[in-house]
């Protein structure tokens, strides 16, 4: 009796360990078959005058570089404004705050924030800065709508790194008579640096693959953005129009792989950093 | 500006004893330098409060009217969307919303949760050095590729497979389920990580299997994360736009099967903002502030719920 009840646990057991096996392999699966299907489709497409050239006619023939230039100066722009006030905003959450209904009040509006849908940030942005203010479609309006949607997650990746610098590193630097301030920004804040880096690389990620704020904040203009204050149509803005419009899918190929590739690029930047910090810690 | 400086000069007259309970033994300046500092940070911090208050002030302001004219109940009960000729019920696009999202969850919380306890019970630390990366690649991928990939390659074999154009609820349900994923995944495995090692031992000292130990005693005490996770997994998929507008065709009718296109309270923004004005143009405005509202609601939820867990627990 107590035999068969044990075989029966043990099949159970290998039936069930199976199956977790089987999800964990289609979830790699998924991420395998978008990127093969993206990187074979687009890879042909990847040529100098295709990333350097502008587009041109109804059917958007030539290159793209005017949306990647319009991708990257939003980019940067959203991490300029963004990155000071949520590294400080966590300084506030993590070595200021005392439990109570303000911080509290904080926390719940970040979690709100970092849930908001980014079509309605995207029509904020529209009834505030394009609109209200009057900036027009434009590269800052879209930068302050992205940095809305940017700051809770930088917040939070900020916070974790801070707190997980050991406390007696903190106690050390009060035992030698240093303030508060002197404590966070020579001791904690570089020791937590290499981790916010990291955060602040996967926002500008998910700045670069936001389609639904700056769609209603930049325009679709195609146009090499100068000053702050110009429109401009960027790369997940441009694969968009083309997708819906069925319009030159192998340029369509072409932008989804260059999208990828940058998201990419800065997951495994983040990633190198880490790593290097790990290192260096051990 | 004058104290400001003696603040910063190397060595200050007075002696900075700076822990918290003794401020009154540093000097003046640096008191004050330090208070400065604490406020100009939570002034940061509360930025997102101002966030939050400046976009249902801006958003709401624009969509009011509609919510005035047409009546709030009415506008969220109204069983026809036909703006251009004056009727703006929403009930057709939120039915359709909770439709994609319920679809998503089902399909996409197991493999999520499996996924999870993968990575965080089952998987050897070099396995999950490999499975982990992808998760997070999966959450990074940008929602118009994901849309993208759904409208080329998965609507061709859905349209093969099951006749039709490829558009619908069943296209969406895959994109989504694969969209919310990486998120469900990643909080479910810090729940499960959270569970003290003590607890995995007793379970496996009396002889409980792995498969035990994680269905008997894991699960349940990462009930509270768990549930968590598939709350914003929910957020996820609602407020999905960018990925839903390319695959769900988009037509503006409650679908009568799985395989006929739909639009929902996101996608019916996009599909209609490039044209609408007037009261339309209002009434897009309003289904954000329903959309704002219920991402809230999500968040709240989630609070109650932890809150009621550490009671508990």
């Amino acid at each position: 009796m107590q035999s068969r009840e044990r075989m029966d646990k043990r099949i159970t057991n290998g039936v069930a360990l199976g199956v977790i096996w089987l999800a964990a392999l289609a979830t790699v699966a998924a991420l395998g078959t978008i990127l093969v299907y993206v990187i074979v489709n687009g890879i042909g497409q990847l040529t100098p005058a295709f990333i350097f050239g502008w587009p041109h006619g109804v059917n958007m023939e030539g290159g793209i570089w005017p949306t990647i230039q319009a991708t990257l100066y939003v980019t940067a722009l959203a991490m300029l404004i963004t990155t000071p006030i949520a590294v400080l905003a966590a300084v506030y959450l993590a070595e200021y705050a005392v439990q109570g209904r303000l911080v509290s009040t904080i926390r719940f509006a970040a979690d709100s924030l970092a849930s908001v849908p980014s079509i309605v940030m995207g029509l904020f942005g529209l009834a505030l800065f394009v609109e209200g203010i009057g900036m027009g479609f434009s590269v800052i309006a879209a930068a302050l709508a992205l940095s809305f949607l940017l700051l809770p997650i930088i917040v939070r990746t900020t916070e974790e790194a801070i707190r997980a610098v050991p406390k007696y590193i903190r106690w050390g630097s009060y035992g030698l008579g240093a303030s508060k301030w002197q404590t966070v920004s020579r001791i904690v804040l570089p020791s937590a640096m290499p981790r916010i880096t990291t955060g602040v690389i996967l926002a500008a990620g998910r700045a670069a693959g936001e389609t639904a704020v700056v769609i209603y904040t930049m325009g679709t203009m195609i146009n090499a953005p100068v000053s702050p204050l110009d429109p401009g149509r960027t790369m997940p803005v441009h694969l968009m129009l083309m997708a819906q419009e069925g319009i030159n899918m192998p340029a369509a190929y072409g932008t989804a792989l260059l999208l990828v590739l940058m998201v990419l690029g800065f997951n495994l930047t983040a990633r190198y950093i880490g790593r290097r910090n790990r290192r260096m810690q051990g | 500006m004058a104290d400001n400086k003696q603040a910063q000069a190397p060595e200050p007259d007075v002696t900075p004893y700076a822990s918290d309970s003794s401020l009154s033994t540093i000097s003046k300046a640096t008191y004050f330098k330090e208070a400065a500092l604490r406020n100009l940070f939570l002034l940061c911090a509360c930025v997102a409060v101002a966030g939050v208050g400046l976009i249902f002030l801006f958003v709401g302001l624009k969509g009011w009217p509609i919510f005035e004219k047409v009546g709030v109940w009415q506008f969220l009960t109204g069983a026809t969307w036909y703006p251009t000729k004056g009727s703006f019920g929403i009930l057709p696009l939120i039915v359709n919303s909770l439709l994609a999202m319920a679809g998503a969850l089902v399909l996409g919380a197991p493999l999520a949760i499996g996924t999870a306890v993968f990575l965080s019970e089952v998987a050897s630390p070099r396995l999950r050095e490999l499975v982990r990366p992808a998760v997070e690649l999966l959450a990074g991928i940008p929602s118009v590729v994901y849309g993208f990939f759904g409208l080329v390659l998965l609507r061709p074999i859905i349209a093969r497979l099951f006749g039709g154009l490829g558009f619908g609820l069943f296209t969406v349900w895959l994109i989504l389920a694969v969209m919310i994923l990486p998120t469900i995944a990643a909080l479910t495995e810090d729940a499960l990580r959270s569970v003290p090692e003590g607890i995995r031992e007793a379970s496996y000292a009396m002889g409980a299997t792995k498969w035990q130990t994680i269905w008997r005693v894991l699960l349940p005490a990462a009930k509270i994360g768990i549930i968590d996770a598939i709350i914003l997994g929910m957020g996820r998929a609602i407020g999905e736009t960018m990925a839903v507008v390319m695959v769900a065709g988009n037509a503006r009718v409650i679908p009568d099967g799985i395989f006929k296109p739909f639009l929902t309270l996101t996608t019916v923004i996009v599909m209609d903002m490039p044209y609408a004005s007037g009261d339309h143009r209002t009434a897009l405005f309003g289904v954000a502030i329903i959309l704002f509202i219920i991402s809230m609601l999500f968040v709240a939820s989630i609070r109650v719920i932890s809150r009621f867990g550490k009671e508990m627990g």
